[in-house]
């Protein structure tokens, strides 16, 4: 008896040396999961593929003897073939970290997945705050925006500006659950009120019948929560039944560049929203932009889904780097990400907390009018800042577990 | 009550795309046997071929309303020849691959140009802005769609069922030999008839450009909902796809008014009742 516990204790003694050699492991593989097909596409898609590429260029971690690799694929906005793929991507490719990951159906249900098999992942496309609040994860950073923040910026600014009345129309999916509810705390807690909610179902083509309810409401801001595709059709055929004109505004509560840039300016002229990237908000934006959008097909700007993949994988590669290899850990490799403040040209200097949220600031956009546009994709006007530690949900309101009270 | 009249209304809009795209495969099915797949994308490329003549010729949207419906139709005739005609009187399912990998093909074609948001299309100056019903404000150019793909609905009927062309086509499905031996060139009245439903689609296409974004996928997001209605019509029945696309769109505004969650089901749930107590669809006759 006594043998076979000493040879268990020299066994695990070697199994632990073997991890310890297996840390100076230099290759890492990044998963991109995202919408490559559907209504998303131009948010993340190709897009974030080639954010991802520029990543590894950028990091010069090559020439330090690392090797990266790069997979993407196409979830197709549905769960059960997003965590069919991330399983194989974990199991089978020994994938390390995903990025994008946008669809927050698709975004928790792989959440899930990443925690159990304590892989990584860097969200930047997904919006549900419930990625770093009820189901945050020490596996999981959420780093570009959500919907608490969508809310708290655009919401307050509007509710302000004397939108007291609101009146939702909602995508019937996780995503436009969780930013109406998000949004309506916001607008009650500033002193609004919302007198109605219509939930259309994930990528209609005609919103008619919802704006009439809408229109019916009288309430002075629609608020739209749903987006691309869904957005843009919302808002050009509200200019159509007139609701603009009549005296109601329209809230896009989470709106891309590459929408306004569908919608023309036309249209989308003085629409308020939120984003927390734009790539014309200063020199390091501005030469990012450039680069990503030469080797565009379509030479689209980089959203901030797209950026944000960029931003996420610098500091992914730092923290490996100064760690001197993969440890093939997500709970370690997470937890070094977090302790070490975050500075990219793209969002500037941020950090992480302990609840998976990426700190930056939010910025509250309006889209210029034909008139004051330069060219193709000089849309926004800059009309306010939220700073860093103010933008997203305070750590006192969070009923994360990771957060220590 | 107000709202109910509007939410009416709005149907019938909707209806009219309905009618017009699902008379197009009707028109298919029941000349060519072929279960058109690409009627989606083609719709999309007429569309497509609208804002190509608005943005690169100049060419606004009336001479649009006949240029890309003949252009598309034109391409599917191209497809007719060089594909789908060795595909008759083989089995449903080769015509149905065909047509969906076509689909796929065409579709992802565009989106690689671009992308998947859509481009703008503006409405003609002739019909901007609206008229107050009293109930609801009616946009002039919903009213415009209603009236005018009603007109060419029912043109195609007459076409096909009261004219000696139309009979003709019909007696050539028939019997093609039959027909042949009285001196009538059947595989190319085939081909003009797989132009006319394309050209149809392409038609329906330039009518929503200016309500829906131009996107590479807004046809792929119709066509099954169009193909539900083939379905509870009864395939190939010219007048019955007429009648149930505007129906299924009045029946569509009125559950997204009273349970829109659903909006996206009701016509997938008629259909089951159809095909259980009519499997021929309201209007076919039983094979």
């Amino acid at each position: 008896m006594k043998h076979r516990i000493s040879a268990l204790f020299l066994g695990t003694a070697l199994a632990l040396a073997a991890g310890g050699a297996v840390a100076q492991d230099k290759t890492v593989k990044i998963g991109v999961l995202t919408d490559n097909s559907g209504l998303y596409s131009d948010l993340g898609g190709a897009g974030s593929t080639v954010a991802a590429q520029m990543a590894v260029e950028d990091s010069g971690l090559a020439a330090k003897g690392w090797k990266i690799d790069i997979v993407s694929a196409d979830h197709q906005n549905k769960p059960d073939i997003g965590t069919t793929i991330a399983r194989q991507w974990i199991d089978v490719e020994k994938v390390d970290i995903f990025v994008d990951v946008l669809n927050s159906g698709v975004a928790l249900a792989v959440n899930n997945l990443v925690k159990e098999k304590n892989a990584i992942m860097i969200n930047t496309g997904a919006a549900t705050s419930d990625l770093t609040n009820a189901q945050c994860s020490p596996n999981t950073i959420h780093w570009v925006y959500d919907t608490y923040m969508l809310a708290n910026s655009t919401g307050q600014a509007l509710v302000k500006a004397g939108g007291d009345t609101w009146y939702f129309l909602t995508a019937d999916y996780a995503f436009g659950h969780a930013l109406e509810r998000d949004t309506a705390a916001v607008v009650v807690k500033s002193g609004g009120k919302v007198i109605g909610t219509v939930r259309h179902p994930l990528n209609s083509s005609d919103f008619s019948s919802f704006l009439l309810q809408a229109q019916a409401s009288k309430a002075k801001i629609i608020g739209m929560a749903n987006a691309g595709g869904d957005t843009t059709n919302t808002i050009k055929q509200a200019s159509e039944f007139g609701i603009v004109a009549g005296g109601q505004k329209l809230a896009g509560l989470l709106l891309f560049i590459n929408d306004v840039h569908s919608l023309g300016l036309k249209v989308a002229q003085g629409l308020n929203f939120t984003e927390t990237f734009y790539w014309d908000l200063n020199d390091g934006t501005r030469a990012f932009s450039k680069r990503f959008s030469e080797r565009m097909k379509n030479k689209a700007m980089p959203s901030m889904v797209q950026a944000g993949v960029y931003s996420g994988l610098i500091h992914y590669f730092k923290t490996i780097d100064a760690m001197g290899g993969n440890p093939h850990d997500g709970v370690k490799v997470v937890a070094k990400m977090k302790e070490a403040p975050t500075d990219d040209p793209l969002f500037g200097k941020g950090t992480i907390r302990p609840d998976g949220r990426k700190l930056h600031p939010a910025y509250l956009f309006e889209v210029k009018k034909p008139s004051e546009s330069k060219g193709p994709w000089d849309y926004y006007k800059l009309v306010g800042t939220t700073p860093a530690d103010q933008a997203f949900r305070p750590l006192s309101e969070s009923v994360c577990p990771l957060v220590k009270k | 009550m107000q709202a109910l009249y509007a939410q009416l209304l709005v149907g019938l809009i909707n209806g009219s795309f309905y009618a017009l795209l699902s008379l197009g495969l009707a028109v298919i099915f029941g000349m060519l046997n072929i279960i058109n797949f690409a009627h989606g994308a083609l719709y999309m490329m007429g569309a497509f071929c609208a804002y190509f003549l608005l943005n690169i010729a100049g060419i606004g949207y009336w001479p649009a309303l006949i240029i890309a419906p003949i252009a598309v139709g034109i391409f599917g005739m191209i497809l007719e020849r060089t594909m789908l005609q060795w595909l008759a009187g083989l089995d449903h399912l080769y015509g149905l691959l065909l047509t969906f990998g076509l689909a796929l093909i065409i579709q992802g074609i565009f989106q690689n140009y671009f992308g998947s948001s859509g481009l703008p299309y503006a409405i003609p100056s002739e019909l901007q802005g609206g008229m107050n019903l009293g109930f609801m404000f009616l946009p002039i150019y919903r009213g415009w769609v209603v009236v005018f793909s009603l007109v060419v609905c029912l043109a195609t009927w007459f076409l096909i069922e009261k004219t000696r062309l139309g009979a003709n086509l019909r007696a050539a499905t028939e019997n093609p030999t039959l027909v042949r031996a009285f001196g009538i060139n059947v595989p190319r009245m085939i081909t003009l008839t797989y132009g006319l439903g394309v050209g149809l689609a392409a038609l329906a296409g330039v009518l929503s450009a200016p309500i829906n974004q131009v996107r590479p996928l807004m046809g792929a997001d119709l066509i099954i909902v169009v193909f539900a209605v083939v379905v509870i019509g009864g395939m190939g029945s010219i007048m019955g796809s007429i009648i149930t696309g505007f129906a299924l769109g009045v029946i569509e505004g009125l559950t997204k008014y009273f349970y829109p969650e659903a909006s996206n089901t009701v016509v997938f749930v008629l259909m089951v009742l159809v095909l259980l107590l009519k499997p021929a669809g309201l209007t076919g006759r039983a094979a």
